[in-house]
């Protein structure tokens, strides 16, 4: 990922990773993150789209050996989460025991910190997912 | 149409090659290859390589090992697709020839792993898959491929154990190879007791970092027969096919399929004019044992889910239907990146010559097929040989 002093390479993401804006074409096709071209059906007609930011685990692994750089959290449970509208993302899950996670777990965002780089560099947060908290509502 | 034939093909041995840079295995490789034809000059270079600005800081591949090759002022140029820039290249060089452009070809494929240190060659690995939305995320490669093998098992019902006879396959056939990094068997015990670097995959699991170069020589039969090589030496370089997939694996539509290898492979067989039973054995890329399990159904060889399952039944053994990983693959042979899609070609040449060491020779084989892929399944290509 290079050396830290890249804000604007991190700073041009910060709606997609701090809250979770992706994009919706013409024909309703939701993809996160949002791109100039729908993939489903080539539309250059995307606008963003708020996901909820709840969803269900797909598959997980628990990473022991990171890229350097990403040590910090290791080892870090990262999964494969479908959102309730429909879009995968990959992210790591927090706030959990490795052992609890199982598939179909109901998951929802949280912003948390991702990496730290030298004293003088910035801080990157992003998108996490903890198990659900509270009750979901009907 | 022109056809391409390979008449010459070499490499150095995988492994740790502390004494050598990557300009000396790649000109040694390649000099292999051109004594291998009986040839001291090319028309032009293609260089298979993945990361070499990342793990030697050196970029500018085709003047680099052209220069100290000799070559003389000849086009060289880099070919990269991650994992697959080998096979890539094989098949950039085949075009060229093809297209009557360039007459005698050299290919090399090369990656130099080892002077970096394990935790950055793992991040420069991961520079093949989506940077700003997986790397970011703390994704390495073996950790996206543990989350399809976590999905493969519970999809289909499979063990650890069952995947783990991918790798004992493997090593069961490197260690019949001199040019091998890992020239012993082991047993599915060797893979449970290994340790999990991305659960549920474990380190025998997956392939090594290392150093490797291989080569191989393109040219027409026309033109072979003028160099005086003889007969017995060409491969037909008959199919080839390559296609990409979502660079994001959280953006595929199905987990569980390689639709790249699967486009690929139905471009290759077209071209050759084979299906897959036509073919004698295949190296697939095994860079992880589910891998070589999803390979084998997006080729044609099993239905969707029963890949594993030829492991189970022994098929892949040499002596089974469908031979893989006959040197070794991925797993035992070695996997320096850029440069595996060429050590499956030389090493499908050496097949289809009858030229495999004893013990690993497919018998009376006269079609081939490798399959390199580069990324998470992201890109990939697939090439068929033909004994001429």
């Amino acid at each position: 990922m290079g050396k830290p002093m890249q804000v604007a390479r991190h700073w041009r993401h910060f709606r997609e990773k701090y809250a979770l804006v992706g994009g919706k074409c013409e024909n309703g096709h939701l993809m996160f993150p949002k791109r100039e071209v729908c993939p489903v059906c080539g539309s250059r007609n995307v606008e963003e789209y708020q996901f909820s930011g709840r969803g269900k685990v797909v598959s997980w692994t628990i990473v022991r050996n990171p890229p350097s750089g990403l040590e910090y959290y290791r080892p870090y449970p990262l999964a494969l989460v479908q959102l309730e509208e429909g879009p995968v993302v990959l992210a790591q899950l927090t706030d959990v025991d490795p052992e609890e996670i199982d598939f179909g777990m109901e998951v929802e965002m949280v912003t948390r910190k991702v990496r730290e780089f030298d004293e003088d560099g910035i801080i990157l947060y992003s998108y996490k997912f903890r198990p659900v908290l509270k009750p979901q509502k009907e | 149409m022109r056809k391409a034939v390979i008449i010459g093909a070499g490499m150095v041995p995988v492994g740790e090659h502390w004494k050598l840079s990557l300009r000396d295995i790649a000109v040694e490789a390649l000099l292999n290859a051109m004594d291998d034809a009986g040839i001291d000059r090319v028309d032009s270079l293609y260089v298979g390589n993945m990361a070499s600005g990342s793990f030697v800081e050196q970029e500018n591949l085709g003047a680099l090992i052209a220069d100290w090759a000799g070559l003389g002022h000849i086009p060289a140029v880099k070919v990269e697709a991650a994992c697959a820039s080998g096979g890539a290249a094989v098949q950039e060089g085949a075009k060229a020839v093809l297209s009557g452009l360039e007459d005698v070809v050299a290919v090399v494929g090369v990656e130099k792993m080892t002077d970096a240190w394990p935790s950055d060659a793992t991040r420069y690995l991961a520079y093949a898959a989506d940077a700003d939305w997986e790397l970011f995320h703390g994704a390495s490669f073996v950790a996206l491929n543990a989350l399809i093998m976590r999905l493969y098992m519970k999809e289909y019902g499979y063990t650890e154990e069952d995947l783990a006879l991918f790798a004992v396959n493997a090593h069961a056939n490197g260690a019949k190879n001199p040019y091998a990094m890992f020239k012993r068997s082991i047993t599915v015990e060797t893979v449970m007791k290994s340790p999990y670097v991305a659960d549920p995959l474990k380190l025998f699991d997956a392939s090594p970092v290392c150093d490797g170069s291989a080569a191989v020589i393109i040219t027409t039969p026309e033109k072979a027969k003028e160099l005086g090589v003889p007969k017995e030496k060409w491969v037909e370089i008959a199919g080839m096919g390559r296609s990409i997939d979502t660079i994001n694996l959280a953006n595929r539509e199905d987990f569980l399929t390689l639709k790249a290898a699967k486009v690929a492979a139905e471009r290759a067989y077209k071209m050759a004019g084979v299906e897959a039973k036509d073919i004698d054995f295949f190296e697939v890329h095994d860079a992880f044992t589910v891998m070589a399990a999803l390979s084998l159904e997006a080729l044609g060889v099993a239905e969707k889910g029963k890949g594993a399952m030829l492991a189970r039944e022994g098929q892949i053994a040499i002596d089974g239907d469908y031979p893989i990983q006959t040197m070794g693959g991925l797993k035992s042979r070695g996997h320096p990146v850029g440069a595996t899609g060429v050590y499956q070609t030389v090493e499908a040449v050496l097949q289809l010559r009858g030229e495999a060491p004893e013990g690993i020779q497919v018998p009376d084989a006269e079609v081939g097929l490798t399959q390199n892929i580069g990324g998470t399944g992201s890109n990939i290509t697939v090439n068929v040989f033909r004994r001429v």
